[in-house]
């Protein structure tokens, strides 16, 4: 049985505003499946869907088994949720979120004072527990979500973009985090904006803009899906042709950029070595050389036409992705 | 059971919330004790004019007035915390859970009403030690709490109506004024009869004033079935509106998302 089924989701906001626009998902029990794509483009609302937080005015979907319109209690109760703005309640504590998670879960009093203390030791926030949930880093803060999610040990968890302005150090607790669950057997249904976390994290990418899905994949069918690694090389001192017919023994021409001449090469970087030999026979000086492989920004550039601006590094605090044109 | 489970522990974190957040909690007893202390100084000769029901002093009569202040405050501030519930996105939460979409609001009225008590002893507290004679006793104190706590719980739904169809707290704060504008429209500080048109008919038709009336009553006279029954219709009638509005707000909220 599938974790998640989707077909042809829909929201429309207005007449004009279609904010999900048709979209088909499959997500396998065991599944870490991530949802890519700049901000607005209909990742929230699909979640939003999914959860049960928001109607959909199109299509089906179903989660765990339940449909989410016709059976949403049922729904509920299969999954955890940690949405985009962590909400917690600054005056509580870690551990009463984490025990009040417990009783809208139906868990009784001292079970759920047991889970609290095992999932507040899970995510290092044991000490913290008891310091109102103000006090927290945005870190702990996330932590702490992902903690209440987990109290009722749901099959299929949601996350809403769980590490968006984090700290390097934060973002890798909680991709930690989401791995070991993984393999406990969760599934996972992630939307991020961020490529690196998308690459290292999911099973399985869909990648979305304007509402729709526009690829889907797993991350190197996607990467492979949009060209093979290339060969990037500047020149120090020599003929430009010269040298393009060196580089075009070992693979496949691409139009120069930036100064920069390129060849495609199927073997990645086991190509830079003979490169080298051979342009050094040729007497041509190199500055510099480099083996890109293809990125998740490359398959979005190539599904939309636009680049995911700060996508690629993940950098925290750098606030909003911008979608540019390519 | 297990819905009670709920409703009960929404309950307590809303009380919890509302101690542990100075603006919620000082409204409820500063603003009204401050008040009960300069009318019933500055005015206290009120009780001299003809057509005054016989009281002890301007303070016994002034102190129901003052509970159903708090109790119309904790109406509000309870309005007020739900509102930062949905703008924090905490609603969201508890709307992801396997619970009865009622219950979110119910355990928000539950925190509201359980206010409404803690003011009732505290106001009921300050009169006894201001030297208030209770005529109806230990029965007529209880009754009392009863009743400013049914009424905390009907303000509330009020208050959450707001709330849930605005998504504001600063819309819910808004109507903050309103509620010394409802009450002085009502027999909460002074006698229907001293008012002067159009307030006196406004006073006489006013749900507020027969609560007032109904709270007043075990401490100023013997007891009264028939002001009892008025209060508690007055509440009921209040109640009934605001669960009216809620419900529409809610499956509103619901529906947008």
């Amino acid at each position: 049985m599938p974790a998640i089924e989707v077909s042809n989701l829909q929201r429309a906001f207005s007449d004009e505003v279609l904010a999900v626009a048709g979209i088909d998902l499959y997500v396998d029990e065991g599944e870490i499946y991530a949802f890519l794509g700049p901000n607005g483009a209909g990742k929230t609302t699909t979640v939003r869907m999914l959860t049960t937080l928001l109607r959909p005015t199109g299509g089906s979907a179903t989660v765990a088994g339940h449909d989410v319109v016709a059976d949403p209690a049922a729904v509920r109760a299969e999954i955890g949720v940690a949405l985009q703005e962590a909400a917690l309640d600054p005056l509580m504590t870690g551990r009463e979120l984490i025990r009040m998670q417990a009783t809208l879960h139906g868990i009784g009093r001292d079970e759920g004072r047991r889970r609290a203390d095992d999932l507040l030791r899970r995510v290092g926030l044991t000490e913290a527990g008891d310091r109102r949930v103000g006090t927290y880093s945005g870190g702990m803060k996330r932590r702490l979500d992902l903690a209440s999610s987990l109290v009722h040990e749901p099959r299929v968890l949601f996350l809403d973009e769980p590490t968006t302005g984090l700290d390097p150090v934060s973002r890798k607790s909680i991709w930690e985090e989401v791995e070991a669950l993984n393999r406990e057997g969760t599934t996972v249904f992630l939307t991020t904006q961020y490529l690196e976390e998308a690459d290292q994290l999911a099973d399985r990418v869909g990648i979305i803009a304007n509402g729709r899905i526009v690829a889907e994949g797993t991350p190197d069918e996607l990467k492979n899906e949009v060209g093979k690694p290339r060969m990037e090389l500047i020149l120090a001192e020599g003929d430009q042709g010269a040298c393009m017919e060196v580089l075009g023994r070992f693979g496949a021409p691409l139009p120069p950029k930036d100064g920069k001449l390129m060849i495609e090469v199927a073997e990645g970087v086991a190509a830079i070595a003979p490169v080298v030999r051979a342009l050094d026979e040729a007497g041509i000086l190199v500055e510099s050389l480099d083996v890109v492989e293809p990125t998740l920004d490359d398959v979005f550039v190539d599904k939309t036409g636009q680049h995911l601006e700060g996508a690629e590094t993940g950098e925290p605090g750098t606030g909003e992705t911008e979608v540019v044109a390519g | 059971m297990r819905t009670l489970a709920v409703v009960t522990e929404l309950g307590r974190r809303s009380v919890r919330q509302t101690f542990r957040r100075p603006q919620l909690i000082a409204p409820l007893l500063i603003i009204p004790t401050l008040l009960l202390a300069v009318q019933s100084a500055g005015a206290g000769r009120a009780v001299d004019l003809p057509g005054f029901p016989p009281v002890e002093s301007f303070f016994d009569f002034l102190l129901a007035g003052a509970m159903i202040q708090s109790a119309l405050l904790a109406g509000n501030s309870g309005g007020i915390a739900l509102a930062i519930d949905i703008e924090m996105g905490f609603t969201d939460r508890l709307l992801a859970a396997p619970i009865p979409r009622f219950a979110i609001v119910a355990g928000r009225l539950a925190g509201t009403a359980a206010m409404g008590a803690v003011t009732a002893v505290w106001f009921l507290a300050i009169g006894l030690a201001f030297g208030v004679r209770i005529e109806e006793g230990v029965l007529g104190a209880l009754l009392m709490i009863v009743l400013v706590t049914l009424a905390a719980l009907a303000f509330g739904t009020l208050g959450a109506a707001l709330a849930l169809r605005s998504g504001s707290a600063s819309v819910v704060q808004g109507t903050f004024p309103l509620v010394f504008v409802i009450l002085f429209l009502s027999t909460a500080f002074f006698p229907a009869d001293l008012l002067l048109e159009p307030a006196q008919t406004i006073a006489r038709i006013n749900p507020l004033s027969f609560i007032a009336e109904a709270v007043r009553d075990p401490v100023i006279s013997v007891f009264s079935g028939r002001e009892l029954l008025e209060g508690f219709a007055g509440i009921v009638l209040v109640g009934a509106i605001g669960l009216t509005l809620c419900s529409m707000a809610l499956r509103r909220r619901l529906r947008m998302g």
